[in-house]
This record gives C-alpha cells, sequence and structure tokens, in this order.
C-alpha cells in the first residue's frame, strides 16, 4: 500500500460524539499507516496524539510557527524520503479521520477513555483501540545524571530536531544503540562540538551481531557510515565502555565560569543531595567519566546525551487491561500481542514501539498491519496477500532486532555496580541504598511492593525513567532475574494533569442504541 | 550560563517574556525549555533536594521540567510554547516557600484551621 490509497466508497462521514469509532492513539509511523488502512477501508478512525504535529518522536516535525527553514534531508537525513512520506500522508488523510492532536490520554478502561486537549479533558467511548504509543529511551542511572546539561539521548535528538539547538558546546554521547551513533553524527552535522562518543556495547557484542545484521544490510551501512563519518571528522569513539559518572562544578551566582579555582575541591559526582545549602549554586556538567580497557576516562565536556537503547511506553496497554509478560530480549514487561498486533483484549490493538521495540520501518507495517486485523475482527474482507507480506516483513524485522540488541546490549551487571548514594528516582530522589534497605530491612521482593514503601515509581513520571533500574536493583537484591520482581502498576492519570481538569471532564456521551 | 546553544533556525520572530522578574527574549517556536536553557541553567529546583533541574528527556515523559509561573500556574517546559509575556520562574521566590503555599490559598476568613496553619510553618 504504496501513497495514500482513497476509499473506494464515499468517505465515512464524520462521526457524532455518540458514534462508535476505532480510536489510534499516537501519530507515528505506526498510527499513521493503522489510520490509513482503516480510512481505505471506509472506515473513520480518531487519531488521538499527544503531539501538536504529526510524526512521532523520529519523524517528529518542527514547530508549526513561521520561520523554520530546515529542509527535510537537513532534519532527517537518510529518512527523510521516508519522514516526508508520512507527513504527506498524514495531511491526505485529514478529511477521512477524526485527528486530535494535543490530546493526551491520561486514562482508559472498558471502552472509554480520557482525553485531555487544550486544558479541558471529555470521555469518548471506542469501539475498537489501537495502541500506537511509541517509546522513550532506557537510562540507567549513573552519579551526577540529575546534574542539568545530562539529557537523554533522545532528548538531545529533540532539541536538534525540533528546536535547532545543541544540549551544549561540547558534548559527550555515551550508552548504546543505534541512536547513540545516529545522534552524535547529527550533531557534529549540525555544528556542534561532539567530544567523544562512549558505547557500553563491546567489539566482541558487534562481531557475533554481524550474519544478524546482514539481514538489514541498509541499516548496517548507515551505522557504519555514521562511525567512520564521526572518525573522519575526529571525534574519539570508544567500545566496551563502563560509565563512571558525571563530574560536575558548583560556582557561586554571578562567579564567572572561567575563575575556575574552586574546580578541584568542588567537583563532585552526584548533584542529587546538596540542594538544602543556602547558597544558590550552580551545577554544571565538567566532565564525563568512565572506564575502557582497565584505564579510566576523563572526558571534558558541559553536556551529556545518554541512554541505552528504547523502552515502550506500556501504561495505556496496561490501564486497558491488556496481559503483559516479561520479554527477555526487550529486559522489560511487555503486553502480549499475536503477529497481528491483538492484544489479550478483545478490541484493542498493539502497533510499533509500544508493543515491543522494533524501530521505525517495523512500526509502519506493524500500524498496518494491527489495522488489518481489526478490520479482519469485524469480518471485513481484507487483502490477504497483504497481510501474507506485512507478516513476512515483520517476521524479518525480528530477526533484524535480535541482531541488534546482541550488538548492543543491556549492561546486566549495572545493578550490582550501582553506589548505594546514587539516585535512582529522579522525581522524588530516591536512592539506590533505601531500595537495598527496603529488602534487607522489610524483606521486599516486588516492585510494586517497594513503590508502596519506598515510594520508587511513584512520582510525577510514574517509572518511566526509573521503573527499569528500580527492577533491576531490587532482583540484585534478592539475588533472581528482573522477570522475577513484577512490574509496575500504572495509574491514572498516567501523566500529570491538573486536578481542575479531572473535576470538570466533560462525562461519556450515552451510548447510541444499537440494534 | 545557558544550558541551550542555538546551532540553527535563528531567522524566526522575536518573543518578549520575563524569567525570574527580568525580560529575556526567545523566538517564537521556541518551547519554553528552549526560551529558559537559552538563558539560564534550569527550570526549577527539586522539591526533594533542591537541586537545579533542566529536564531530561524533552518529549513529555519524564515530567523533570515542570516550571513555575508568577500566578501559581505550572507548565511542563518541554511540551508549552513560549508566549510572549509569559512570565517564569527558576525557583520558588524566597517568600513563597512550598510549606507557605500548603496555608496560604486558604483565605483566614473562611479558615478556622488558619492559625493552625501557621503555627505548623
Amino acid at each position: 500500500m504504496n501513497g495514500f490509497v482513497a476509499p473506494a466508497a464515499a468517505t465515512a462521514p464524520a462521526a457524532s460524539a455518540y458514534e462508535l469509532q476505532p480510536v489510534i492513539i499516537g501519530a507515528g509511523p505506526a498510527g499513521i499507516r493503522a489510520a490509513q488502512a482503516l480510512v481505505a477501508a471506509g472506515l473513520r478512525p480518531r487519531v488521538l496524539d499527544e503531539s501538536l504535529r504529526a510524526g512521532g518522536q523520529i519523524y517528529r516535525q518542527p514547530p508549526a510557527a513561521p520561520g523554520y527553514t530546515r529542509t527535510p534531508a537537513t532534519l532527517y537525513g537518510f529518512e527523510h524520503r521516508k519522514a516526508t512520506r508520512l507527513h504527506r500522508l498524514m495531511a491526505q488523510l485529514a478529511p477521512h479521520i477524526d485527528y486530535e492532536p494535543g490530546s493526551l490520554v491520561w486514562n482508559l478502561a472498558d471502552g472509554v477513555l480520557d482525553a485531555m486537549r487544550d486544558g479541558s479533558s471529555r470521555q469518548l467511548r471506542y469501539s475498537h483501540l489501537i495502541l500506537a504509543t511509541g517509546a522513550t529511551d532506557r537510562v540507567l542511572p549513573m552519579p551526577g545524571w540529575l546534574t542539568p546539561g545530562v539529557y537523554t539521548l533522545g532528548g538531545a535528538q529533540v532539541a536538534l530536531k525540533y528546536q535547532g539547538c545543541a544540549i551544549g558546546s561540547q558534548v559527550v554521547f555515551m550508552g548504546t544503540g543505534p541512536l547513540l551513533y545516529l545522534v552524535a553524527y547529527q550533531y557534529a552535522k549540525a555544528g556542534a562540538r561532539v567530544a567523544a562518543v562512549l558505547d557500553t556495547a563491546r567489539f566482541k557484542d558487534r562481531v557475533a551481531a554481524l550474519p544478524g545484521l546482514l539481514r538489514a544490510p541498509t541499516l548496517l551501512a548507515k551505522g557504519l557510515y555514521y562511525m567512520a563519518w564521526l572518525r573522519r571528522h575526529g571525534v574519539a569513539l570508544h567500545e566496551g565502555v563502563r560509565p563512571l559518572r558525571v563530574l560536575s562544578g558548583s560556582r557561586m551566582e554571578g562567579e564567572s565560569r572561567a575563575g575556575g579555582s574552586r574546580e578541584g575541591d568542588s567537583r563532585r559526582g552526584d548533584s542529587g543531595s546538596e540542594g538544602d545549602s543556602p547558597v544558590q549554586s550552580d551545577i554544571r556538567v565538567e566532565a564525563v567519566q568512565c572506564q575502557v580497557g582497565g584505564q579510566t576516562l576523563t572526558i571534558p565536556c558541559d553536556a551529556l546525551a545518554y541512554g541505552l537503547g528504547l523502552r515502550s511506553e506500556t501504561q495505556l496497554a496496561s490501564l486497558a487491561g491488556c496481559r503483559h509478560a516479561f520479554n527477555a530480549r526487550d529486559r522489560a514487561w511487555l503486553p502480549t500481542h499475536d503477529a497481528a498486533g491483538r492484544s489479550s483484549v478483545a478490541g484493542v490493538y498493539l502497533a510499533g514501539d509500544g508493543a515491543g521495540i522494533a524501530g521505525a520501518d517495523a512500526a509502519e507495517l506493524s500500524g498496518e498491519r494491527a489495522a488489518l486485523a481489526l478490520l479482519q475482527d469485524m469480518g471485513r474482507q481484507v487483502d490477504l496477500q497483504r497481510v501474507r507480506y506485512l507478516d513476512g516483513k515483520l517476521l524479518r524485522w525480528q530477526r533484524i532486532r535480535d541482531a541488534l540488541e546482541r550488538a548492543f546490549p543491556f549492561p546486566e551487571d549495572w545493578a550490582a555496580s550501582i553506589a548505594d548514594d546514587v539516585m535512582v528516582c529522579r522525581c522524588e530522589e530516591i536512592s539506590a541504598g533505601t531500595l537495598r534497605e527496603s529488602v534487607a530491612g522489610q524483606g521486599t521482593q516486588e516492585l510494586n511492593r517497594l513503590k508502596a514503601l519506598t515510594r520508587v515509581g511513584m512520582g510525577r513520571c510514574q517509572g518511566r525513567m526509573c521503573g527499569a533500574a528500580a527492577a533491576e536493583v531490587l532482583a540484585r537484591a534478592c539475588g533472581v532475574g528482573p522477570d522475577q520482581v513484577g512490574r509496575l502498576r500504572p495509574q491514572p492519570p498516567v501523566k500529570p494533569i491538573p486536578i481542575h481538569v479531572v473535576m470538570m471532564a466533560t462525562p461519556v456521551a450515552p451510548a447510541e442504541e444499537r440494534r | 550560563m545557558p544550558i541551550l546553544k542555538r546551532l540553527t533556525e535563528t531567522a524566526r520572530a522575536p518573543v518578549a517574556f520575563m524569567l525570574d522578574g527580568a525580560p529575556a527574549q526567545a523566538l517564537m517556536g521556541d518551547t519554553v525549555l528552549t526560551a529558559v536553557l537559552t538563558h539560564i541553567d534550569r527550570v526549577r529546583r527539586s522539591e526533594f533536594g533542591g537541586g537545579p533541574r533542566a529536564g531530561f528527556c524533552m518529549m513529555g515523559a519524564c515530567q523533570d521540567c515542570w516550571m513555575l509561573l508568577e500566578d501559581g500556574g505550572r507548565v511542563r517546559a518541554c511540551t508549552t510554547f513560549i508566549e510572549p509575556g509569559m512570565r517564569l520562574l527558576s525557583q520558588w521566590p524566597d517568600t513563597w516557600r512550598p510549606a507557605a503555599v500548603a496555608v496560604a490559598p486558604v483565605p483566614s476568613s473562611v479558615s478556622p484551621a488558619a492559625d493552625d496553619g501557621e503555627a505548623l510553618s
């Protein structure tokens, strides 16, 4: 299905608030392709997206304000044709869907969802639901990660792509995954100074992954190109790195940074706990320290982009009641689904990275596949040849994803290496030591119990940033695998919303009499 | 000392806003996060340790960049666009500590507990 195919029959009429219709949450590659497939079948889906412009994170568009001048080729590099195709497709779909950008779906249950848009909330019924909620960076805490100037890799990319800014004037990229080299390359190309690229994966990981990566020669070629380009431009690339800490310097307000006489004694490895000091000090990144081949490397910089692959956004699937299972490859609890994207709940479908990390190309395929599954379940005729094609392609992406995880593995020994005083939870500043004490002193063995006792995962982010790390620390302290400690159960609202929005929410429209 | 460095897209219209009581300028299409971090190196202080915070994920997931408005409202800086005349605060004013705020919204005339509240603060 290349390009937009207008429905053979007349466009489905605009749905009234009383009419049941399929709802797609997310307008990234998966959500857009899902919408296209439903529209092509004559349905009129409602598309709710938290962003103001479609494209998701990877194909995120600059703000609609006038004066932005970068071309798609500059913004999206090798992917600019895919990005442009999806953006155009979404524009073509606009008259055929009920598109509500800037909508935060904050609650979901039993065929009714709550969506906040423009400061007010309302309830909507849905006949079917396609969750295309995407992913964010997977991070593991290290000393100093709370310091201003430390951002996720995805965040560093958003700063550049969306705002035309670099996160600092001398940026270190650390972690692992395809994004590590891509964002470093994009920064260097845009004129930022890249101090170093520090990969936690080892050379032998890549060698082991090579046979699998050869299934995706274009992907592999792009990765090798970024690495070669960075090397050619004098950027130091290190493999097999163990992150140690972000070194930060504090200085008095108004004191010049260049006045550095305090530097030696003011350097610290963590910034989370000194704020009670009456002195208003600025704390900034001064260097990143890591271990490479037994040597400790200190790389001066003023910013760090950090990430260890991606993690799926699963809160809404969880609220929808979807069964979850531990996925060893993603090292995370994921909503279970069949190859077509059907979840354990009838009428709820999963697509894109929110269903398990597979990347943007796979997201386009799985979005379309989930929509076709929905149509099949409605008893509609679908193009079975197309279904077979998508299933084959998606299976191939799963094999590629296996190889990528081998090439950029999760640092499984992290939980053993992290010191007690390192903050695991950014929201409420709960340290690794507090979690371990709960295991030792209170016999905690399960993640939600740990949350109740220590408040880890209870803050504003609901464990998006700390959940994986807390599970790792808990599992290690209990001497079991991360699959043995349970998963954080999200609570509505899945993101903070003003209390008056909840109080004033428009209740669900009465269900239409259906005969 | 700003955190974010503008590399490109600088040909946009300027937007005047107030940051910690002083006039500041951003560009149309800037998020609040960009508008603030191109001037200073934090958007808030942690309610727990008090350390400076400047956001983390930039895509509305980590909730680390909620920022205070002078009128007491809050915005998530990475997903809110800067608007002309916006009045932003990068920390609680000294006269307006969280403990005091818990008491302040209740007018003393209707709150029999007002005295207790003051005694607690």
